[in-house]
């Protein structure tokens, strides 16, 4: 397949000058196989290959979980194979995309898209000013080839060959004997923009993961976020970010709404209400949040991007005072929003935590246990499990939110609450009161400087390629002899794209109908 | 009429276009084995002709119906019908169909028909059968004009593919019978196009439509950074749709370049072809990601 590619990319379009292709290494050392080496690289053959090659490296990222996307599932991946994930993991397939060698294919297409592009762009240019090719010698060579002869004057003949091509603008160069004429320059100048468009649109896509940022933070009803680092409950951020990049705007969530169809369950409408702060000391203004509406403020947006609800609970402790209260976001586990939550309260004696599942719509079954069968809070439960002992929050080791680490606990209890009920729980340990319940939204706020990169790049990657595969380039040569008093027309052409042959059989109808008495005598196909 | 009185009405007329369409193909394989069992015999030429004749009408019937089916299916929701996966099995048929009738008006392309009412049939009958969901409002994601332009524009790219595959499928099998007999054709073939006809008319449909696969892309990048917040997050049908567009991208440069014909091109039409089958198929159905609008 090589050679084969390596014509591929070295003929056509883009080689108005022919580049020589040497396959073997130069015996010598140093310089010279720095400059084969970089000859290979920035061959168009190389630049296509790569850009197979990163087709091909990102098949894994479809089919091996991602953690960037899909977390969990990379988890229950290792919780069922340990063995076979670890090594999957060694060679990057959870990463993909950030795997060394994902990035490598990507530099080096970066690198070879531009050292043989740029080159070429200049070519292009120098030839833009230069006349259409020499007549070549051997017109009959050529894969159009018609010629007649005719009694009429050499120069007339040419004349009118000239202004007939003119007419169909065609670039010319006029020799004494012949003239050159070349069309469709716009087709090179369609592949160029495409090929710099592609680099334009890799340098986009650089530029965001290198200057960006992509957060999460949950906010319940009624709440205030403030966009500062601290705030946030996930950050990631590219190398060349720096907080001070994005303003400092505040974001109120007043309300939520989220419509349900009532037989499908599927959500139909999610609506936020929320006030904004551009900056401190501006004035607020109320705005609307929808899915495919996103805030902005400056280059930054604000995504909707998941919903849930967090219970509002109180708990007592044994003397009846407060010591927790307020909304707990609880992580939904299915469309109908079973959420699954933990209410850990460290200043007990001992400690006590809740293991919680939320139901909006409480349903029961003796297999499944507590579930919801709407989404929408039809019939809210809160399922509880009560532990005491030793929460582990002080062990150093991060804990998920919405879980707990039962080692080192007991259970003590269970039961289920509906709004204003009170549990007590046993022993006297205290007590805990489902107030009520609102909904939280998951709020991304995400910073990419170079999609204004990448989307002129789209674009005119998309302008390039309309240009070079509707655009025609010919070469037409009309050549003039003399021979036994008669004048011998040659028309020959060049082309790569259709449209050619008929092009030129009507020039040649033109012409022998202009000279009257002329008469074709070899058409060779 | 009420809307699940509509909803109803388009399965009707989705099951009796898939009816026609099953008659048609067994017309079209009528005509063939007849055509392969009289061998030599050329006189019976212009009765086949009659009875291709009557296929293609019956095709054209089935088209109106699955047409007439998806116009109900979008009524019924009130919206485009490109919400979930059924829809856009139902409108990727039509598409594809549409997409060799208007062919057929320009090239000699007739004879395709069984090759078009086998692949609408299966498509249809998937849908039906392994796809179909109750008409219902779209998912907030789905709340956008770029619903119209980025699936629209996926449908149609889907739909020539498809037939340039099919194209490109018949170089193939072709090749290879005139190979067997040296050249010669068997007498069922003879009334299809030259192989260099088939080879030009697959490599057009892709050169024509990749621009607009390229421009699909594009659009539902756009869409994804305003729905997602990123436009291009390898999720598995991005993945495949860039995957699709390299193949089809190195198959328009084997050509126009390197000057690839016949049996390779064919070959590479085909492999960037299955990319996007494989995308459609196991991506939607078995792929996990952003893009699971299918309802299953
Ligand atoms: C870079 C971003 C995107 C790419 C590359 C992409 C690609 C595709 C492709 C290839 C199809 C053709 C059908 C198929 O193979 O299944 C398709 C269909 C579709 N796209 Fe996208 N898409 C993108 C973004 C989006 C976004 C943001 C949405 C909606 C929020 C969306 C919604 C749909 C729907 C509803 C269909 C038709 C139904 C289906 O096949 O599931 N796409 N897209």
């Amino acid at each position: 397949m090589a050679p084969a590619l390596g014509f591929l990319i070295c003929g056509g379009a883009m080689s108005s000058s022919q580049v020589s292709y040497d396959s073997q290494p130069p015996q010598l050392s140093g310089i010279g196989f720095a400059r084969w080496i970089w000859r290979q690289l920035t061959s168009m053959r190389t630049a296509l290959v790569l850009l197979l090659l990163l087709a091909i490296a990102s098949i894994p990222g479809s089919i091996f979980p991602q953690r960037s996307q899909n977390p969990l599932q990379v988890n229950e991946y290792y919780q069922t194979n340990p063995e076979i994930a670890r090594w999957i993991d060694r060679a990057s397939l959870f990463n993909v995309f950030s795997s060394p060698w994902f990035s490598a294919i990507y530099i080096l297409l970066f690198i070879s898209l531009i050292g043989c592009v740029v080159p070429r762009t200049w070519e292009h240019f120098k030839s833009a000013r230069a006349l259409p090719p020499i007549t070549p010698k051997n017109l009959e060579r050529l894969e159009e080839f018609h010629q007649f002869s005719t009694n009429w004057n050499e120069s007339e003949l040419l004349k009118h060959a000239s202004s007939e091509l003119n007419r169909r603008r065609y670039r010319l160069r006029t020799l004494p004997d012949s003239i050159g004429a070349e069309k469709g320059f716009i087709r090179e100048t369609g592949n160029l923009l495409f090929h710099l468009s592609l680099i334009l649109l890799l340098i986009g896509v650089a530029y965001g993961s290198l200057g960006g940022m992509r957060a999460d933070v949950i906010v319940s009803e009624g709440e205030t976020f403030t966009n500062v680092a601290t705030s946030y409950d996930s950050l990631s951020t590219g190398g060349l970010f720096s907080i001070d990049d994005i303003p400092p705007f505040t974001i109120t969530v007043k309300k939520f709404t989220a419509k349900y169809d009532l037989v499908t369950n599927a959500p139909i409408d999610y609506r936020l209400d929320a006030q904004v702060v551009d900056e401190p000391n501006k004035a607020p203004r109320d705005v609307v949040v929808k899915v495919n509406k996103p805030l902005t403020f400056g280059d930054a947006r604000v995504y909707l991007q998941a919903n849930g609800y967090s219970p509002i609970v109180t708990v007592r402790n044994s003397v009846g005072a407060i010591v927790l209260r307020g909304p707990i976001p609880f992580l939904p586990q299915d469309g109908n929003l079973t959420s699954i939550g933990s209410i850990k309260v460290p200043d007990m004696q001992p400690q006590v935590g809740f293991v919680a599942k939320f139901l909006p719509t409480f349903e029961r079954t003796v297999e499944r246990g507590g579930f919801s069968t709407y989404p929408e809070a039809l019939k809210p439960v809160l399922d509880l499990a009560a532990w005491s002992g030793d929460l582990g929050l002080d062990s150093g080791i991060p804990q998920s939110v919405y879980r707990i680490n039962t080692e080192k606990l007991t259970q003590i209890g269970l039961d289920a609450l509906s709004p204003g009920q009170k549990w007590e729980l046993p022993n006297g340990v205290g007590s805990i009161t489902f107030d009520g319940f609102t909904p939280w939204v998951n709020l991304q706020v995400v910073r990419d400087p170079g999609k204004a990169y990448s989307l002129v790049g789209a674009v005119l990657i998309l302008c390039g390629l309309l240009v070079s595969l509707f655009g025609r380039r010919h070469r037409i040569w009309v050549r003039v002899s003399q021979k036994d008093g008669d004048t011998i027309v040659q028309v020959a052409g060049l082309t790569r794209s259709p449209g050619l042959d008929e092009e030129i059989r009507t020039l040649v109808a033109v012409l022998q109908e202009k000279s009257e008495i002329g008469k074709e005598d070899n058409v060779k196909e | 009429m009420s809307k699940s009185d509509l909803a109803f009405l388009s399965n009707d007329l989705i099951y009796a276009s898939m009816a026609i369409c099953a008659l048609a193909f067994l017309v079209f394989a009528y005509e063939l084995a007849w055509s392969i069992r009289l061998g030599e015999e050329k006189t019976t030429l212009t009765r086949r002709q009659k009875v291709i004749r009557i296929a293609q009408a019956l095709t054209i019937l089935y088209f109106l119906l699955l047409f007439a089916g998806v116009v109900t299916r979008g009524l019924s929701a009130g919206r485009v019908p490109w919400g979930n996966m059924y829809e856009f099995s139902i409108t990727g048929a039509l598409a594809f169909t549409l997409a060799y009738l208007v062919a057929s008006l320009k090239f000699e392309v007739q004879w395709l028909g069984i090759l078009i009412t086998f692949a609408s049939l299966l498509t249809l009958g998937t849908a039906v059968t392994l796809l179909y969901v109750p008409s219902a409002p779209l998912v907030p994601a789905l709340k956008s004009p770029w619903l119209v332009i980025h699936v629209a524009a996926a449908i149609i790219s889907g739909g020539v593919f498809l037939l340039a595959n099919c194209i490109a499928a018949a170089y193939l099998i072709l090749e290879q019978v005139e190979k067997k007999r040296a050249g010669a054709r068997p007498e069922w073939a003879v009334r299809l196009p030259k192989l260099e006809t088939l080879d030009q008319l697959s490599y057009r449909l892709v050169a024509l439509v990749f621009p607009l696969w390229t421009f699909a892309i594009i659009a539902g990048a756009i869409w994804a950074e305003a729905a997602w917040g990123r436009y291009w997050g390898w999720d598995p049908k991005e993945t495949w749709s860039f995957i699709t567009w390299v193949g089809y991208a190195a198959y328009l440069h084997a050509r126009v370049t390197a000057g690839w014909r016949g049996k390779r091109a064919a070959w590479l039409c085909l492999i960037a072809g299955s990319t996007f089958l494989f995308n459609y198929i196991y991506v939607n159905i078995w792929g996990t990601g952003k893009h699971t609008y299918s309802g299953l």
